[in-house]
């Protein structure tokens, strides 16, 4: 029993069966809300709330966060944010029945894990500055807004796709 | 407004639990699908495993089509539902920094919050890469804002942009994405596999 579970923790879903199951959980949040789902929100609230924290005068000043800081709430209280903690605790049930739960870096055989964390560092600061520019990342932007044939959610998964395949050749090293 | 919430049919202070609840829906399908692993999420752009084309693709497929279904039976308006505005060169310029991202970290936000629920170091690395790159943005807000606020179109759908008919579009569009599905099943063939 036990060696079958470790055996089995990289058997994933049939990828359709889960662009399905998503597909119906945007259309019930599009029900719902009337809104979309989107993941970089959150952390957009969450820098907001640090950098408000550490220099509350900087923060209204600065054009930018001012726009989320509000007198009586704090800009942690959005839904997106919610939304966020609700992915993490969803995650952590799958890893869990599938025993994927364990602390690890995740490289290729081929490059070190230091190698493998600055590269994921260096990724992350170029993602968040590009969600911020583009108002959304995969999920906010291209997923919902192609559910809706948005424009902008059209070329911005173009551009994000795109690019990619654009760049793939030059970080071939770190996956293959 | 036909939202049940904006509607009062569902009071707003059980907007948060709502919120968690489709968090955890979304969470669960994006680990369950492989979404946790880097490796195999940019196996899309090696054509070594193709399961962020076929879950990404088949979700806005099964949206669109569910979507306008229902405005077409009359639960829903399209013209009330949230339209993601087009501000063409932040989406082209933030898209393409968020390529060179995808593919240099292995995550994109969601699945950065995937691989952190499991443990993935990389994970919390690439989201705590996430706060700088926001942070970077704020601070040098007045460089960045010509193009954050400037060509904006406003929250025009491929219907307004090029009066195509939505449901002629929709039918064209789920074809391009069946036959990037067998695509991708054909080039995947053809590529040495890769174990991860």
């Amino acid at each position: 029993m036990n060696t079958e579970k470790n055996t089995n923790s990289h058997i994933y879903w049939n990828p359709y069966f889960g662009g399905f199951l998503l597909g119906i959980i945007i259309i019930f949040t599009f029900l719902l809300t009337g809104r979309s789902l989107g993941a970089s929100g959150a952390m957009k609230s969450s820098v907001v709330t640090i950098v408000d924290k550490v220099a509350p005068t900087h923060a209204e000043n600065n054009a930018y966060y001012s726009k989320f800081i509000k007198e009586d709430e704090s800009p942690m209280n959005t839904w997106l944010v919610f939304e966020a903690l609700g992915i993490l605790f969803g995650a952590f049930i799958s890893g869990s029945l599938s025993g994927r739960i364990r602390w690890r870096v995740q490289h290729s055989p081929k490059i070190s894990s230091r190698r493998r964390l600055l590269f994921a560092l260096g990724g992350g600061i170029l993602f968040g500055l590009g969600a911020q520019i583009a108002r959304g990342c995969t999920s906010g932007a291209a997923l919902s807004g192609m559910a809706v044939l948005s424009t902008g959610g059209f070329i911005t998964m173009l551009a994000i796709f795109g690019t990619g395949y654009l760049v793939a050749y030059f970080f071939r090293k770190n996956w293959i | 407004m036909e939202f049940l919430i904006a509607n009062t049919i569902i009071p707003t202070h059980w907007d948060s639990i709502i919120a968690i609840c489709i968090g955890i829906a979304f969470g669960f399908v994006l680990e369950s699908s492989g979404f946790s692993s880097s490796r195999k999420m940019a196996g899309v752009f090696y054509g070594y495993d193709f399961a962020v084309l076929k879950v990404f693709f088949t979700a806005a497929v099964v949206a669109v089509i569910g979507i306008y279904y229902l405005d077409y039976l009359g639960y829903v308006d399209v013209g009330e539902l949230y339209i993601h505005p087009t501000y063409v060169w932040g989406a082209i310029i933030g898209g393409a920094i968020m390529g060179v991202g995808f593919i240099a970290g292995g995550f994109c936000p969601g699945t950065s919050l995937c691989g952190v629920a499991i443990g993935k170091i990389d994970a919390w690395v690439y989201v705590l890469g996430m706060f700088i790159g926001i942070f970077i943005f704020s601070e040098l807000y007045s460089f960045f804002e010509p193009i954050y606020t400037g060509y904006f179109l406003g929250n025009i759908t491929l219907i307004d942009s090029f009066g195509w008919n939505p449901y002629w579009t929709i039918f064209i569009f789920s074809l391009i994405a069946i036959v990037a599905f067998v695509v991708a099943d054909f080039v995947r063939k053809k590529i040495k596999k890769v174990f991860y």
